[in-house]
């Protein structure tokens, strides 16, 4: 009987814990380079009807009310538009696919049993999340440059705030995905109840002033709204700078609790 | 049979199956309110200026009609013909296909039926139903939203996998943006006009915001007549296609 080795060490060694989290962001990498086509429709395609029917076509009955700051509606809209298309995919890259990755497809234990630990999971899902929403923010950001949506050359600074915004989203949908057992009413209502209110009350399609005094609160606690604030500031060439270090602030500290429930969350599923 | 058993499996759901009274609701608040301080009053379908609010809400009220039914005759439907066997199940009873196809087309009626009372009812509250003739809204929202399961149906029949879906989503959402829901046709150029009176949430429309505001017309029968066809047709393919895959 052959000798069974006593020390189960590998030929490899183990990934540094940065190299760790770029190895989970390669899977994703290595798959969407193949299958990039078919999320063609949501990420470019959506955002873009929404430009024309509500830039272009929603926009001429728009006059200068004043509400825009003298700026054509399509203008004003667009980089507000930009922060909700980031906003909407990174709240539906973290729902079904992160469920997936712990039930269906168990990509995130096969991941684990590696020596990938459950935290360098969480983060290169976020991480690989937040590279894909720029990118789409980029390839958006000429769209609406095709369409005169574009002012001044500013508006790269309203990818960044859609980038942060949509990377806080993830990590605090990613955390409350890590925690569902099933699909069906969870995802829904948070469809339901978060992210459709959030993007029809949080100043994307007029400004919040235009509510009822009471319904106002709740674009201040909406990620989103602060996140539209940034890119149209930023778009318009408009420099506040007290409201930016507010606005990235609040956006940082949501992105900071969502990373860090994440990283719990996924621990406490992974240790099996 | 197949009513009861879908009435059933919502009693558990019953969350989601009330959130979707919810979406239109939102819309109509966000969308009356914000959007409406920004556009003032538009003319309506008589000529008469009407608020930006009374505009949208039958825009939303047709729009809702069409998405709960298309919801539910793809989604739904594909996953209980591909993944639950469900029809497969029910052939081996005294069902048929054509039981099957209308019976999920009368499922998605109820469902529909009742989003559409209860967003009747929040118009009424917020004072957006100025015509008796509004209580014809809630079977003109059925017959829409029975034209739509029935192609919605007869579409899911020839789907292949989800990647499908993504086909639906196209149709569905520039119909949404651009049947004048939230604007009046006469902001698009001539040749886009004409293309948007062929889109059949563009008759639905019509249909809606011509009864909550009391425009009713002759031509309103051209709509109907419109829905009438799309149900026609959508039977007719809906339950030829079940009988080809269930009975093979």
């Amino acid at each position: 009987m052959a000798a069974i080795p006593t020390a189960t060490r590998s030929a490899g060694r183990a990934p540094t814990p940065v190299g760790g989290v770029l190895l989970v962001v390669e899977h994703f990498w290595t798959w969407y380079r193949r299958n990039w086509r078919a999320t063609a429709v949501s990420s470019i395609l959506q955002p873009l009807l929404f430009l024309l029917a509500f830039g272009v076509g929603f926009g001429s009955l728009v006059g200068d009310s004043g509400a825009t700051g003298g700026a054509p509606y399509l203008v004003w809209l667009a980089p507000a538009l930009l922060a909700v298309s980031a906003v909407q995919s990174a709240a539906f890259e973290s729902t079904y696919p992160v469920l997936s990755g712990f039930k269906w497809q168990r990509v995130y234990h096969a991941m684990a049993a590696g020596p990938i630990t459950p935290g360098q999971v969480a983060l290169g899902q976020l991480g690989w999340t937040t590279a894909k929403i720029t990118g789409s923010g980029a390839v958006y950001i000429g769209v609406i440059a095709v369409f005169g949506g574009v002012a001044r050359p500013t508006i790269v600074l309203s990818l960044l705030a859609a980038a942060l915004t949509g990377a806080a989203v993830a990590a605090l949908v990613t955390a409350f995905a890590a925690t569902v057992e099933s699909e069906g009413a969870a995802f829904n209502s948070l469809f339901r109840f978060v992210v459709v209110p959030m993007t029809l009350f949080s100043g994307t399609f007029f400004p919040v002033d235009r509510l009822p005094e009471w319904i106002r609160p709740v674009a201040w606690i909406s990620p989103l709204w602060h996140g539209t604030e940034l890119a149209r500031d930023a778009a318009l060439g408009i420099w506040r700078p007290l409201a930016v270090l507010g606005h990235v602030a609040v956006l940082a500290a949501l992105l900071a609790v969502g990373t860090a429930l994440s990283v719990r969350f996924f621990r406490r599923r992974l240790a099996l | 049979m197949l009513l009861e058993r879908s009435a059933l499996i919502s009693r558990r759901g019953w969350l989601v199956f009330v959130s979707g009274f919810f979406e239109p609701v939102f819309y109509l608040v966000a969308m009356g309110q914000g959007l409406g301080s920004l556009v003032g009053a538009l003319p309506g379908p008589d000529g008469a200026p009407i608020s930006y609010a009374a505009f949208i809400a039958p825009g939303l009220l047709a729009a809702s009609a069409m998405n709960g039914a298309v919801f539910d005759s793809t989604f739904n439907v594909f996953f209980k013909l591909k993944y639950a066997k469900l029809y497969d199940a029910m052939l081996a009873t005294p069902l048929g296909p054509v039981d099957i196809a209308l019976g999920e087309i009368g499922w998605a009626l109820i469902r529909g039926g009742l989003y559409a009372l209860g967003f009747l009812s929040v118009m009424a509250g917020f004072g957006l139903l100025t015509s008796p003739w509004a209580l014809l809204a809630l079977p003109a929202a059925l017959v829409v939203a029975f034209a739509f399961a029935a192609v919605g149906m007869a579409a899911t029949s020839f789907m292949r996998s989800w990647q499908d879906f993504d086909l639906v989503t196209l149709a569905i959402l520039p119909m949404f943006l651009f049947s004048t829901t939230f604007f009046p046709l006469s902001v698009y150029p001539p040749v886009l006009q004409t293309v948007v009176q062929c889109l059949p949430l563009y008759h639905a429309v019509e249909l809606m915001r011509g009864l909550t505001t009391g425009a009713v017309h002759v031509g309103m029968l051209g709509n109907l007549a419109y829905f009438a066809v799309m149900i026609v047709l959508g039977v007719a393919v809906a339950s030829r296609r079940l009988d080809a895959l269930l009975l093979r």
